[in-house]
């Protein structure tokens, strides 16, 4: 081998350094324990009242008195989030092959996706509670509803964007179709439909509070509503909070997973 | 080994038809190295295309060993200009993707892999991902996927085009090398007159709109060539000449 191409190559990876680890994990803290801090304070100087915004310390108390119950509820949303995340994911993903496979299709199903996307979803809450009650499947449907849209387009558009010299590589060997769609289009589609799922894990947890504030009985959702009726607002904090939490660990689950399965994405440093 | 008869292509666009080929007659011995050279728009990639079965001539007959070509044949190999790899596959799944797609026997072939990888230079590089190699060991990885299954026939469409002045000499002269070992009858696309002296033993020169073949040009220089200080370099300087005069169009308005 010449000095010309051993000098382009890149070394093996390694590992983040101490000080990539702190600028990763430590800026973020900064910043969450600066924004903290200047609520409390703002709490304090002004002598805020606690129902119109409770200080952190409130909002700790609120979930230390009720830990047993909060944990309940956060479960009972973090169910309703991820198994209409999956369904989804399970649905949306053969639907978009079907698109991206067939012009017809393509036709017939894609003005009727942006038609039903436009609608906004919280007006079709009360409806699902009429059909199906005050229980977990509304709140599965719902969140299903806004997961749906962004899985299909993102991985329709990746299954649509192979490069035209892959496509004629794999021609040119006299592939089937299926072979070059497994061998080349859906590999190459991976990181598209990874956007397409790292979109819709951030509206799961929406939609699933839209479904429960509509009609639950069950849920961080309904324990806002119940919260606000009662002008508990250290609760509703506190809820609210649990939910950031939600949304935060099911997004960089998505995202470790990610970086697990397709480690040669442009995406990944 | 390949013969076109009469090969004829035409393109109908919204301006109307665009005869890219008009009646290319062309025999390519067995083992034997062509390029095909012309200026943009000649034909030279349609040309390679067709006889690759990827598309069909408008009129006139192809064969490839003996047989009418009419869809992409198992023991013919197109290179383009771009390496095309799979950035998820390493470097040796790469090279075996024509052997999955083929579905021929891996252990025999994962073999040959090596064999050829080694032949390139790339040995130790077996695991690495596409974009952890340089443009230059990322072409020597679409050669090796190019001949793993052995073909007859290597179709290379300005393979060294997109690398830098260098590296294109550099592959050149591999390619060469690796021709002197391998029986494979190659037909080479390009734009460079050094490239197609240096390869060739015929170099095909086509005219444009519509392209014609315009001469044949016989390159009797004895391999190993170089392109540096050798003992033939009068040679190489009078084939090159006369390309230079068949390809660009003399001042005082020559018809080229």
């Amino acid at each position: 081998m010449t000095s010309e191409t051993l000098g382009r190559r890149r070394g093996p990876r390694q590992g983040p350094s101490l000080k990539d680890r702190l600028t990763d994990w430590g800026l973020p803290l900064l910043g969450l324990v600066a924004v903290i801090a200047l609520w409390w304070a703002a709490t304090v100087v002004f002598s805020i009242e606690k129902f119109l915004v409770p200080s952190p310390v409130d909002v700790v108390d609120a979930f230390i008195g009720q830990a047993g119950y909060l944990m309940a509820q956060t479960w009972v949303t973090l169910l309703e989030t991820v198994e209409g995340f999956l369904l989804a994911a399970v649905i949306g993903v053969p639907i978009a092959m079907l698109i991206a496979g067939s012009r017809l299709l393509e036709k017939m199903i894609y003005p009727l996706l942006l038609a039903v996307n436009a609608v906004p979803k919280i007006a079709i809450a009360p409806i699902l509670v009429v059909w199906m009650g005050f229980g977990q499947m509304p709140k599965i449907v719902m969140v299903f509803l806004l997961c749906f849209f962004p899985i299909v387009i993102s991985t329709a558009t990746g299954l649509k964007s192979t490069p035209a010299e892959l496509a004629e590589l794999v021609r040119s060997y006299g592939a089937s179709r299926m072979q070059a769609f497994f061998k080349v289009r859906f590999p190459y589609a991976l990181p598209q439909v990874m956007v397409g799922l790292k979109t819709a894990i951030s509206l799961a947890v929406i939609g699933a509070v839209i479904a429960e504030f509509v009609g639950a009985d069950a849920g961080l959702g309904f324990v806002i509503v119940q919260s606000g009726a009662s002008a508990d607002t250290p609760l509703a904090f506190a809820s609210m909070v649990l939910l950031g939490i939600i949304s935060i660990v099911l997004f960089y689950g998505l995202s470790a997973l990610e970086n697990l399965v397709l480690p040669w994405a442009e995406e990944n440093r | 080994m390949i013969e076109l008869r009469h090969v004829s292509q035409v393109f109908s666009g919204r301006q109307g038809e665009v005869h890219a080929l008009d009646d290319i007659n062309l025999e390519v011995d067995g083992n034997e190295f062509v390029t095909l050279v012309g200026r943009s728009g000649c034909g030279k990639s349609t040309m390679l295309r067709m006889i690759a079965g990827l598309l069909k001539p408008t009129s006139g007959t192809i064969t490839v060993a003996g047989e009418p070509v009419t869809k992409p044949r198992q023991d013919v190999s197109f290179m383009f200009q771009r390496a095309a790899l799979l950035p998820w596959r390493t470097v040796l799944d790469n090279v075996m993707l024509p052997v999955e797609i083929l579905r021929l026997d891996k252990a025999v072939h994962r073999e040959r892999a090596h064999e050829l990888i080694e032949l390139v230079g790339l040995a130790g590089f077996e695991k690495r991902l596409p974009r952890e190699l340089s443009g230059g060991m990322q072409q020597r990885v679409s050669l090796c996927r190019s001949l793993i299954q052995n073909p007859k026939v290597l179709l290379m469409d300005e393979p060294f085009s997109a690398l830098d002045a260098l590296t294109r000499e550099e592959l050149s002269v591999e390619l060469q090398r690796i021709k002197m070992e391998q029986e494979t009858t190659i037909v080479f696309v390009t734009h460079s007159i050094e490239e197609a002296v240096l390869l060739a033993d015929r170099v095909v020169v086509l005219s444009p709109r519509p392209g014609r073949l315009r001469k044949i040009v016989e390159v009797d220089i004895p391999r190993p060539r170089t392109l540096g200080h050798n003992a033939h370099a009068d040679r190489v300087t009078e084939v090159s000449a006369e390309l230079h005069e068949l390809l660009v169009p003399a001042p005082a308005g020559g018809a080229a």
